[in-house]
């Protein structure tokens, strides 16, 4: 089968000291040295897949569609959109590609939401009579058909998100990259575009997204096949159903608990494959969920929450999600 | 069409419509047709008071020097908005609209975006530039004869100078393909340094040797040489320590006029490729 998108050895290294025109001193939150973004990524997403890219913020997502998307040079390795190379050939690949990033706010305020997305399809070189009635169709599809007329400084930034949703339908592309798309929306919003990807793709052939979330429920819902990202690597590629049956021999155990003093002793416990914690209700009470390769290290677990004078509230054994995935290979959760 | 040409010509014509959209449609038309004529009839009562206290402070009263300013100025209106209007094209896309991104990776040429966007601004300089013209020739008697004959030259000198600010204009947006920081003192700063060496508001023969030697090595100096020996009538002409006749000025604007093009896109390239490998083609900042 063709290939939509391929990497070799991706890697990208942002130089955060270097620059224009003169050298500072990193401000508060700044890296000081040299940021490692991808590392090596291979990577091979197949014509007509709804493929996944699953990781926290920071894993490198973003980077990886700005290099796919001709936006960003990669320090080394090599990247192919639609067989062209991302280097070498970028405009081959832009006739072929539209990508919406999430939780943005991008538009030109004085035109209308219909200006504005007419406008883009007419870079792409949509006719008028074919972009017109899509965009009316696509409008109502998304729910903006009430703010068709109206300028798009008055737009909400859910509202604008959706704008930038049609941007990136309207013009037909063959790989369509997705960057976190339903973030910030509403629910209702989130599964009107969870759908309507799904079906864009699924209805036609030769469509390919690439879709970057930290969601693992639309990761799960959604994809095709994904790939579980981290630290600019890539952790494991397959089904979520393969994903997750990799943890079938595993047991997922979900506790919560008054904070610990010493989070540290349980890692160590016979058993206890990997865990993750998160603090809930004010830091009221401790959430963990544990990876374990024998059942039986739930009861050394208990033992040590009791010796640290914690309470248990809830405990549940469970079937395995993604997050369970992420968690067995990373040793943290999504969130 | 050529595939080629077609790209370029639709990359030209919507970004001249999006121009014109930014330009036009902040308010109703009416009343941005009544801002488009006082805007440059207020500038025209700048100038009358800077003359008023050049006249005052030098004790001269000289029609020549009020007609050499005030056409050096109303010319100049080309150069400040085209200038400003060609630099903040990347600095608005990226990171006022935060649209930059999504035009970029659309299949245009993003050097004929920006020189569309660019004309929209020559457009809007043209319209303030004739209501200056004609409220100097109707109310503060600016006397501007124009020969028949001398038309073709007069259009040829503004065809190139407009070439080659739009060029000079590029050359400068590619910078800011890097940099966020810097591009409204850019902006501010170069029509500024054309504004004082380029004999916009006094001969560049007062000005000192050195002065005079940058002012002879820029080639907007000879498109408004040109342009103020062709409208202004010989009474009004004021010797400005330019010699040459205007043909020979034309040949310097056209090899400067396709320096700064073939200039423009090595620079635009060379940026693009530099913003690209650094990552800053999209960046946001809080400039």
């Amino acid at each position: 089968m063709a290939l939509a998108v391929q990497t070799k050895g991706l890697t990208r290294v942002f130089d955060a000291k270097r620059k224009f025109l003169r050298r500072r001193k990193p401000e508060n939150g700044e890296p000081a040295g040299p940021v490692t973004a991808l590392d090596g990524v291979d990577l091979e997403i197949r014509d007509g897949e709804l493929f996944g890219l699953l990781g926290p913020n920071g894993a490198g997502k973003t980077t990886l569609i700005k290099i796919l998307c001709t936006l960003l040079l990669p320090t080394s390795g090599e990247a192919f959109v639609a067989g062209y190379d991302v280097t070498k050939d970028p405009f081959p690949i832009r006739t072929k590609i539209n990508m919406v990033s999430g939780g943005e706010t991008s538009g030109y305020g004085l035109l209308t939401t219909r200006e504005n997305i007419w406008m883009f399809s007419q870079f792409y070189g949509v006719p008028s009579k074919v972009a017109k009635p899509k965009i009316d169709e696509l409008l109502h599809t998304f729910g903006l058909w009430d703010k068709r007329d109206s300028k798009v400084r008055v737009l909400s930034s859910g509202q604008r998100q959706k704008m930038n949703m049609i941007r990136g339908f309207v013009t037909d592309p063959d790989i369509l990259f997705l960057d976190e798309p339903t973030l910030g929306l509403d629910v209702n919003a989130s599964r009107v575009i969870r759908e309507y990807v799904m079906n864009w793709v699924r209805g036609q052939k030769g469509k390919t997204v690439l879709l970057t979330t930290h969601y693992m429920m639309e990761a799960d819902d959604m994809c095709d096949r994904l790939a579980i990202i981290n630290n600019g690597r890539i952790l494991a590629v397959d089904t979520p159903g393969n994903l997750k049956r990799r943890l079938k021999k595993d047991t997922t155990f979900r506790l919560e608990v008054d904070p610990l003093k010493d989070t540290s002793p349980l890692k160590g416990i016979a058993g206890v494959k990997n865990f993750s914690e998160t603090s809930d209700g004010g830091g009221s009470v401790l959430k963990l969920t544990f990876i374990l390769e024998e059942e039986s290290a739930v009861s050394d677990i208990m033992s040590e929450v009791v010796r640290q004078g914690s309470k248990i509230h809830y405990l549940h054994k469970s079937e395995p999600t993604l997050e369970d995935v992420f968690i067995s290979m990373v040793g943290r959760s999504l969130e | 069409m050529n595939p080629t040409i077609s790209r370029h010509w639709r990359s030209f014509k919507w970004a001249a419509w999006l121009g014109w959209q930014i330009e036009s449609n902040w308010t109703r038309p009416s009343l941005f047709a009544i801002y488009s004529v006082i805007k440059p009839i207020a500038s025209a009562f700048i100038l009358v008071l800077m003359y008023v206290a050049f006249a005052f402070i030098g004790k001269i009263d000289d029609p020549a020097l009020f007609n050499f300013v005030y056409v050096g100025n109303a010319f100049f209106i080309f150069v400040g908005n085209t200038l400003f209007g060609t630099f903040q094209v990347i600095q608005q896309d990226r990171e006022w609209y935060q649209t930059l991104r999504y035009t970029y990776i659309s299949p245009i040429s993003y050097y004929t975006y920006i020189v569309g966007r660019a004309t929209t601004k020559v457009v809007v300089a043209a319209f303030a530039v004739l209501i200056t013209l004609g409220f100097g020739v109707g109310f503060l008697q600016i006397r501007l004869v124009l020969a028949l004959g001398d038309l073709p030259l007069f259009v040829a000198a503004f065809l190139l100078g407009i070439l080659t600010l739009v060029g000079i204009g590029v050359c400068l947006a590619a910078l800011s393909f890097l940099t966020a920081r810097h591009v409204h003192g850019l902006a501010e700063g170069i029509p500024g340094l054309f504004y004082l060496f380029c004999g916009i508001l006094f001969p560049l023969s007062i000005l000192p040797q050195w002065a005079q030697f940058v002012g002879r090595a820029l080639p907007l100096t000879y498109w408004f040489e040109i342009t103020r020996r062709l409208v202004l009538p010989p009474e009004y002409q004021i010797d400005t320590g330019i010699v040459g006749d205007p043909l020979t000025m034309l040949g310097l604007l056209a090899v400067s006029a396709a320096a700064f093009f073939v200039l423009s896109i090595g620079m635009f390239r060379w940026m693009e490729y530099l913003a690209r490998k650094a990552g800053k083609l999209d960046m946001t900042t809080s400039y």
